[in-house]
């Protein structure tokens, strides 16, 4: 779970107006309908999604009430008793903890993925754009985040927040931006260096310079010019980090440092399963949360992998 | 009065009573020779090179008998001490070890007779001194020792204490005035109220006689010494380092309790399953800690199996007794209505707990002191232990619900209790339709500061290990108004009294008849409510024919028998 | 070179000073009282606590205990543990175990994961390919203490082939733990060595060797693998450091005292000490082996200057 850099991402090359920005859209577009593997990542995701949104829709109950967990059931396996996926150690039902589980993990993957990049996006616009000692301090700042393993530093930022206690809504969600605070925290010098480096890339072009010749504020040129023809990268990084935010929620959760106990989650779930003892005697109770979490890693990782080949101009 | 310590993941503390466990052993095939190719030790080798490595984990603290009150250095430093009194592996009962004799006649003034030639591991003997030395500085207050409350009731002992917790001025002595040498194999105790049960009080950790060598080391908290402690019991510390310790037996040990193998090697295990799998694979020769998970399906017992079928497990009734804690009335108000209390207490059913999610290895209390020790009697806590559905949610209507709707049940992440306070919760919230939400901290330090701190609602765990097998240590230091463990601020004037009443007792049996009339008042007042009592499972690898374990769930060195 | 080496070496400096000082902050910020579960369930005496606080500095302000500790760090002191041993001493015997473990899980992601890749890269979408790409995103989409289990659970009990667990630490108890912790940067490797592998096979270099009628091996072999492989070491060896800082799964699950078992103790007995300084060194690994990889990528391609 450790961040690492994939060498292969894409620089915007070739330089282009805002309308040319616009075109790299439309073609990327073009590309990634006409591959079947969008397709399929795209359905996973929006099923996934929807069972995040509205669990009832898949004809789970919601685990958290009464009389949902009866300890003379535990164990039991799939098809006996009433559930599909079986039943766990404390004989809840393992698909309506499995479909109410996703709720927590999608929405930390999704919402670090948006802050780390928003975040690491505008501090390397800035350092990009600015250079000089700005760039300077900055970078470094970064070099800190970046070179703390993302598991390791997420652990020691997780123990070190204080614990919302009580289960309320209110609650909920800071339990999920402390999870989402801590890898962002780490996440953010990646899109933030790719960020700073296509800024300044794409910064000596002639439709930049002629911007400023014109009179544009900074602010309006960045906004309108420079960062439309950066973006691309940091997006592609984006949909491939938010697989990795899911797997390591879930490490979190295995350590004990994760989500609390009241809030269901993946995680959470496979953390109970994954002693040597239970999975030697009821396989069936990490099988199911682990697949969900797999297939949405999955498809969140082809989905990456589409939007870079349509976004990098050196595969096409 | 020595504690639970959630080592890394789930390592008690020392434990009470066992037996149960070694009968299980016995069975018929146990002499067929031999059978497993790949032991290093056959039935004609020299048990004394012989070498066993035991699950051990990382002591908090230097190995300082006065400073250690966990089970990972307990465990070395048990196999490495000899004490005046030693708790017998089977029953606990105290019986005398270096002392001759103790004898007292009014419970106050103790006079205690060593006997001779019984010798340290530096060669020295252990003399009336040793103890006498090794108390003070163990007691002494600028010496800041983690166990130097054990010798509160000895007379004097105020006069050791600093007056402020800097200890900015030096107490008033260096030595208590009620320990007097008499020779050098005698001396007398004089403690500042009556204690009967100080004789088995002696066997604890803390009372071990030190060297004169110790005395020497002018280093900071003796950090010389422990790195190669020197102690008086059958198996020496030769080696201390950061991930095993090494213990090779005593050639000059006198005692009646010599080890059988040659070397012992505590390995360090930070996580159970590890050590677990370990022994299964005979890669550990002993291992204390089953993880529950085994424990479904009784697949430890199917994994722990000699070649020829034999089992190579057991199970030990020990000294450990958990409770639910509820919160004092002035932190959460929503306590204070004993029905509530009450009910709470027989939302919970115990029976199918202990049979599910730990297939049968704990017992439900029935009340709040363990069957392991003396004085003990089943029942205090009455109906209130027994699940009883209907009676429970009539009770807590009747008290009017716990306000919110919402009740914590406050445990540490590092210890593997989720499984049993999900069931609890589970239980409270089917029974009571009121809403159970398993609270964790991440590690046993944080929930020890929030309950000391009086931070929790609701309810929290305890674990009680006894320290010494008597009655009284499972009720003063909990329930005693004031008492240093007494996380629920219980106070009974009553309750009080009659401990010290009983305290005064010089006839046991009378001590405990008024001890229990004690614990009966826990069940009038409910300050928390017992879950169950602990038994130990372990496991052992092809290289020991069996083994016993006390109830301070420790490994009885001296029952070795080698395949 | 020597200027770049020199400037780098230079950024580390307000690097690693900005690791430990955030480091600290978080420790510092761990909620609870240290010494609270040091008694079991009784409250620590007075005067232990008191003791404690002083020999911790615990009562100074923030900035008073971490310039004081900052001191210590320089001059080679980082800490004494309650039980009595040093963090170096610490340091001096774990650190080979997770060395050990990395540098298993870096021969593994090299040697299969190159393999793997220039099987997958060479047709393109062919039967290997699609086999190789489905395997990779498995790897990525589990996360490790799952592999790591499974692993247990069949290699080690039912198949019998590893130790269970690697408490030992022998080389060949590791085996299995390091192909755990190197499952997933074996993914990347193997994923940046087919996508580079394929980019360089339909760069005009390539097509002009073979126009010159050289055999599609010799192609391949002498000027596509050499160039496509380039960015693959890199990344390996930047891994490096990864490595060692994600092992802290891996040696729970199996028992290796590396390390990152030290800062988990650290964490759960609130022991600053055995955070700061321990995670400080994993940082420092991690800069210096991007460094050398770095300096080695300008010397192996002379496309790259940095100067």
């Amino acid at each position: 779970m450790t961040e690492i850099v994939t060498a292969a991402t894409p620089r915007p090359d070739e330089p282009a107006s805002r309308e040319q920005a616009r075109s790299l859209w439309t073609d990327a577009w073009d590309i990634m309908r006409r591959r079947p593997i969008f397709w399929i990542a795209m359905v996973l995701i929006v099923v996934f999604v929807l069972m995040a949104v509205w669990p009832a829709l898949f004809r789970a109950d919601n685990p958290l009430l009464p009389n949902m967990c009866l300890l003379e059931r535990a164990r039991q396996a799939p098809g006996v008793g009433g559930s599909a996926f079986g039943f766990d150690s404390q004989g809840c039902s393992i698909y309506d903890q499995t479909i109410y589980g996703a709720r927590a993990s999608i929405l930390v993957g999704i919402i670090t993925t948006i802050v780390a990049s928003v975040f690491g996006a505008i501090l390397g616009t800035i350092a990009g754009y600015l250079e000089g000692w700005v760039d300077a301090v900055l970078s470094r700042i970064a070099d800190v985040f970046f070179a703390l393993p993302l598991l390791l530093g997420a652990i020691v930022i997780m123990t070190a927040l204080p614990t919302p206690s009580s289960p309320s809504t209110g609650n909920y969600w800071l339990s999920i931006f402390r999870v989402v605070l801590a890898m962002a925290l780490l996440g953010w010098p990646y899109p933030f260096r790719i960020m700073r480096s296509a800024v300044i890339q794409v910064k000596p072009n002639e439709y930049v310079l002629a911007a400023r010749a014109l009179g544009a504020s900074p602010l309006r040129m960045v906004t309108s010019h420079v960062v439309p023809n950066s973006l691309s990268p940091v997006i592609v990084v984006a949909t491939n980090d938010l697989g990795s935010y899911i797997a390591t929620e879930a490490t979190l959760s295995f350590l004990g440092v994760g989500l609390p106990s009241w809030i269901v989650s993946w995680g959470g779930s496979i953390s109970n399963a994954s002693s040597l003892g239970l999975i030697r005697q009821a396989p069936f109770m990490l099988l199911f949360p682990s697949l969900f979490l797999c297939l949405t890693i999955l498809s969140f990782i082809m989905l990456g992998e589409v939007v870079r080949d349509a976004l990098d101009p050196k595969l096409r | 009065m020595k504690q639970f310590k959630p080592v890394p993941l789930l390592s008690l503390r020392r434990v009470g009573v066992g037996l149960l466990a070694a009968t299980t052993l016995f069975s018929m095939v146990a002499c067929s020779q031999n059978t497993n190719s790949n032991t290093s030790a056959s039935s004609t080798a020299n048990p004394n090179d012989v070498t066993l490595t035991v699950r051990g984990c990382t002591p908090q603290n230097p190995l300082l008998p006065t400073d250690t009150n966990e089970t990972c250095g307990g465990n070395i430093l048990d196999a490495s001490e000899a004490k005046l009194i030693h708790y017998n592996s089977t029953t606990a009962a105290p019986e005398l070890d270096i002392a001759q004799s103790i004898t007292t006649t009014d419970a106050i003034t103790w006079d205690i007779k060593l006997k001779q030639g019984y010798k340290f591991q530096d060669g020295t003997e252990v003399k009336a001194q040793n103890f006498v030395n090794a108390w003070n500085w163990g007691a002494y207050g600028p010496n800041a020792q983690l166990n130097s409350y054990f010798f509160a009731m000895i007379k004097g002992y105020d006069d050791e204490q600093c007056t402020d917790a800097k200890c900015s001025t030096k107490p008033k002595a260096d030595t208590m005035s009620g320990l007097k040498v008499v020779n050098d194999y005698e001396f007398t105790i004089t403690c500042s109220s009556p204690t009967s049960n100080l004789e088995t009080r002696l066997g604890y950790t803390a009372f071990a006689p030190q060297p004169d060598s110790f005395f020497a080391d002018t280093s900071a908290n003796k950090a010389n010494f422990t790195k190669a402690p020197i102690a008086a019991g059958p198996y020496q510390v030769t080696q201390v380092s950061d991930t095993q310790f090494t213990l090779k037996k005593f050639a000059g040990y006198s005692g009646k309790y010599p080890g059988v193998v040659g070397t012992l090697i505590f390995k360090v295990y930070t996580d159970m399953n590890t050590a677990y799998a370990d022994v299964v694979a005979n890669n550990l020769d002993l291992d204390d800690t089953i993880p529950s998970d085994d424990l479904v399906g009784n697949l430890w017992q199917k994994d722990l199996v000699q070649a020829d079928g034999s089992p190579r497990n057991g199970s030990a009734t020990t000294g450990v007794i958990d409770v639910l804690s509820f919160a004092p009335a002035k932190v959460d108000p929503g306590m204070a209505d004993i029905r509530i209390r009450e009910a709470l207490s027989m939302a919970i059913d115990r029976a199918s707990i202990t049979k599910t999610v730990f297939n049968g290895a704990r017992t439900p209390a029935t009340g709040w002191v363990s069957p392991v020790v003396d004085g003990y009697k089943a029942g205090a806590c009455g109906q209130w232990c027994t699940y009883d559905a209907a009676e429970a949610k009539q009770l807590y209507q009747a008290a009017g619900g716990y306000p919110g709707g919402t009740i914590n049940l406050w445990i540490n992440g590092d210890g593997g209790h989720g499984p049993w306070a999900t069931a609890v919760c589970n239980s409270i919230k089917n029974t009571l339709g009121l809403n159970c939400v398993v609270q964790t901290t991440p590690d046993f330090a944080t929930l020890r500061d929030k309950i000391n701190n009086r931070q929790l609602t609701g309810m929290y765990r305890g674990s009680w290990q006894m320290d010494y097998p008597s009655i009284e240590n499972f009720l003063t230091p909990i329930y005693a108004t004031g008492a240093s463990s007494n996380d629920t601020d219980y106070s009974n004037p009553t309750f009080d009294s009659l401990l010290k009443q009983a305290a005064a007792q010089t006839d046991p049996d009378k001590a405990n008849e008024v001890y229990q009339q004690a614990e009966a008042l826990l069940g009038k007042d409910m300050p928390t409510t017992p879950l169950w009592y602990r038994a130990t499972q372990f496991g052992w690898s092809d290289k020991i024919k069996s083994i016993k374990m006390t109830p301070f769930s420790e490994f009885d060195f001296g029952s070795v028998v080698l395949n | 070179m020597g200027k770049f080496i020199t400037r780098r070496l230079l950024q580390m400096i307000p690097v690693l000073i900005g690791t430990t000082l955030l480091l600290y902050f978080l420790a510092f910020a761990m909620p609870g009282d240290p010494t609270a579960g040091l008694c079991g369930d009784r409250q620590c005496p007075a005067q232990y606590v008191a003791q404690f606080r002083a020999e911790y500095h615990l009562d100074d302000p923030f900035f008073m205990q971490y310039l004081n500790y900052l001191n210590n760090l320089v001059h080679g002191n980082f800490g004494v543990l309650l039980n009595g041993h040093t963090v170096v001493q610490e340091l001096a015997v774990r650190y080979p175990n997770t060395v050990k473990l990395a540098v298993i899980a870096v021969i593994f992601e090299a040697v299969v994961g190159m393999a793997a890749g220039i099987l997958a890269g060479i047709r393109k979408g062919g039967f290997i390919d699609t086999l190789v790409t489905l395997f990779t995103l498995l790897l990525l989409s589990i996360p490790v203490f799952v592999i790591g289990s499974l692993a247990q659970l069949v290699f080690g009990i039912k198949l019998g082939w590893f130790p269970v667990t690697a408490g030992d630490g022998g080389l060949y108890s590791l085996l299995m733990p390091g192909l755990v912790l190197g499952a997933l940067s074996l993914a990347y490797s193997t994923r940046l060595t087919r996508t580079s592998l394929v980019e360089n096979l339909r760069a005009d270099y390539v097509r002009t060797a073979k126009a010159k009628g050289l055999s599609n091996a010799r192609a391949i072999g002498i000027h596509a693998l050499r160039n496509s492989l380039l960015p693959v070491i890199t990344y390996i060896g930047a891994s490096f450091g990864g490595l060692m800082g994600g092992a802290i799964v891996t040696e729970r699950l199996f028992n290796i005292q590396g390390i990152g078992l030290l800062i988990w103790n650290g964490i759960l007995q609130k022991q600053r000490v055995a955070i700061v300084g321990p995670v400080t060194v994993l940082v420092l690994v991690f800069l210096l082996a991007n460094l050398i990889v770095d300096v080695l990528y300008a010397v192996l391609d002379p496309r790259i200057s940095h100067d």
